[in-house]
């Protein structure tokens, strides 16, 4: 690690993609991440990577797939329209099983919505937008340096598993300024060359890679591969935070920027004599269940925070399975919640 | 037997890169023919070992089976853009996309025109016949005025359906294209012509000049309803006359002349 340096969180997440060896970026202008984009721009001339701004949304995940099943590390960063258009490439990604990374900062919706931050897009970046039977891991972070760290990580998973890998941001996250530590940058040529890859048939067999076969039986086949793989990834690859969770009474669960202004929340609560503590789910996919399951037999409210109308609620409800009352409290549509407001939802919570 | 084979003179045989696999498509459609030319450019060109085949959503879709170099298939309409992903990120690489008329002047125009006007080095074969053949014979966006076909059972109607688009006139406007050609394969001696015209295309991606692209005019008997014959001549008698043949952007042959390469 480096020293730290004060950076933008939409730079943060670009350069944690050079220093993962990324060298390949398309994208296209969206607001709130557009500086992203503009880093990618500077920067990949600058390590003598690619990058190319796509006529649209539709052309860079076709970019990636061509790119991806070439051997690349690739990556792009949209936000919520951007990332509805990316749906059925990133579904043929899924089943090819091509690696990539796509960074979404979230904004208000639905439609053109605005460009405040949001979590609603929830359900299309964690229970898939696309068709057909897929999953995506997906990473939330609530820092610049978790997300940076996250990164990082993400293309180590997406080679790992053969993989499309989402960073779920949101507008606060490529807005703020924090500092942040890099770590040493990866060189390009030590990333293993990937086996599968349409490099040019010397000296081996003509090679495939699609999402395709009419045949349903193999098709069959290839889709139990996909949920093998699944599997593993539930098993081997769920991340969480647990904050002030030792001897709590109430349990906050919340993602993202809502998990750190929580944490405010749980303070405030603290300070008034209520036990609270907060579970900050990191991989959505995988959603870490089993854990949260553990804590919620400690408590009798387990309060889910976000910033939409109650989307991982369903998956909290579901770790939860009744052993808890499972209240919301939600903003919508790019308004921040404070930390007091979230403190007065709980208060009226524990007084019902 | 030895010197039988010694002595012998090969007068056909397989390109190396199509495979054994039989094509599966209809009699008298003309896929078949221009998937050999293509195969025989590979091999002559020696590109086997680095040509990545982009195939479309179409009749074409099996078409990174038929041949026998690495390949994938694209989501319906975006095969520039991933010959644009993988060109970029390995411009060692060989890259032909092979589409059809729904799949690269309906759904995917604007990857079309954009991929043509960056100048992107790959090469495009792009099979016009009209119709949609895979989803069995619909108004495509070249179907031509009048004809008739699932979706336009009245015939093509401007006021209703408008006209059938031109895409090598669309490519004479992009800078980016350095070789753009109409030719067909209806006839035996149309053949070689269409070949020498997907060997210019070639080239534009060889000699790093820009974007290659060969439209060939093709049959679908199937969908037209009529048998093979019928249909070549369907083809010379309709088709040209809305699709006039001819070189429509050339900046490949003074480059080929300058280098001394045929």
């Amino acid at each position: 690690m480096g020293e730290k340096v004060m950076v933008k969180g939409t730079e943060a997440i670009g350069e944690a993609a050079i220093r993962a060896g990324c060298r390949v970026y398309f994208g296209y202008p969206i607001t709130p991440q557009s500086e992203l984009t503009e880093y990618m721009s500077r920067r990949m001339e600058e390590v003598g990577g690619v990058f190319l701004q796509a006529e649209s949304e539709v052309a860079t995940v076709n970019m990636m797939y061509g790119a991806s099943s070439v051997g690349a590390r690739v990556m792009t960063s949209t936000s919520s329209p951007g990332f509805s258009l990316m749906q059925e490439g990133i579904s043929y990604m899924a089943n090819a099983q091509l690696p990539a990374v796509f960074v979404d900062v979230v904004r208000g919706g639905p439609g053109l919505g605005d460009i405040q931050p949001s979590q609603g897009d929830y359900f299309q970046i964690v229970k898939g937008g696309g068709h057909g039977d897929y999953r995506l891991p997906v990473y939330s972070p609530s820092s610049l340096q978790e997300a940076v760290e996250l990164t990082i990580h993400a293309f180590d998973v997406a080679d790992k598993y053969r993989t499309p890998v989402v960073i779920f941001a949101d507008g606060m996250m490529g807005q703020m300024m924090e500092p942040v530590e890099f770590p040493e940058p990866i060189d390009p040529g030590t990333i293993p060359e990937k086996d599968w890859a349409l490099t040019g048939a010397k000296g081996r067999e003509a090679r495939y890679v699609t999402s395709f076969d009419i045949d349903p039986y193999k098709l069959e086949k290839m889709n139990l591969e996909l949920q093998e793989k699944y599997k593993k990834i539930i098993e081997e690859e769920q991340k969480w935070e647990e904050f002030m969770t030792e001897d709590i009474e109430v349990l906050f669960v919340a993602h993202g920027t809502v998990g750190r202004i929580v944490k405010s929340a749980v303070k405030i609560a603290r300070e008034k004599g209520i036990k609270a503590g907060l579970f900050r789910p990191i991989s959505l996919f995988p959603f870490p269940y089993k854990r949260l399951s553990e804590l919620s037999e400690k408590v009798d409210v387990v309060m889910t925070v976000e910033m939409s109308s109650g989307q991982m609620l369903e998956d909290v409800k579901l770790a939860v399975l009744g052993k808890a009352r499972t209240p919301f409290y939600g903003r919508l549509a790019g308004v921040i919640p404070t930390p007091n407001e979230i403190f007065e939802a709980l208060m009226k919570e524990l007084r019902r | 037997m030895e010197k039988l084979q010694q002595d012998a003179i090969v007068l056909a045989k397989m390109p190396k890169s199509l495979n054994k696999k039989e094509f599966t498509y209809c009699p008298g459609c003309h896929h078949g023919i221009v998937h050999r030319l293509v195969a025989e450019l590979i091999d002559e060109f020696n590109l086997r070992e680095r040509t990545v085949l982009v195939a479309p959503v179409g009749c074409s879709v099996f078409a990174y089976e038929f041949f026998n170099v690495d390949g994938t298939v694209a989501a319906h309409g975006r095969a520039l853009a991933v010959a644009t992903g993988m060109k970029r990120a390995r411009p060692d690489l060989f890259i032909i996309t092979y589409q059809g008329d729904g799949d690269l002047a309906a759904i995917g125009t604007a990857e079309t025109i954009h991929a043509a006007n960056r100048g992107e080095r790959v090469t495009t074969v792009f099979i016009n016949n009209a119709v949609y053949g895979m989803t069995g014979g619909q108004m495509a966006p070249t179907t031509l005025l009048g004809m008739k076909t699932t979706t336009s059972p009245y015939g093509r109607r401007p006021e209703k359906e408008g006209y059938p688009i031109h895409i090598m006139e669309i490519m004479r406007e992009l800078p980016g294209v350095a070789y753009a050609e109409r030719v067909k394969v209806s006839k035996p001696q149309d053949v070689p012509k269409a070949k020498i015209a997907i060997k210019k295309a070639f080239y534009a991606q060889l000699l790093d000049l820009g974007f290659g692209i060969v439209e060939v005019l093709s049959t679908c008997p199937t969908n037209w309803g009529m048998d093979p014959v019928e249909a070549g001549k369907w083809l010379d008698e309709n088709m040209v006359k809305e699709f006039p043949l001819g070189v429509y952007v050339d900046k490949v042959t003074e480059v080929m002349k300058e280098k001394g390469v045929k």
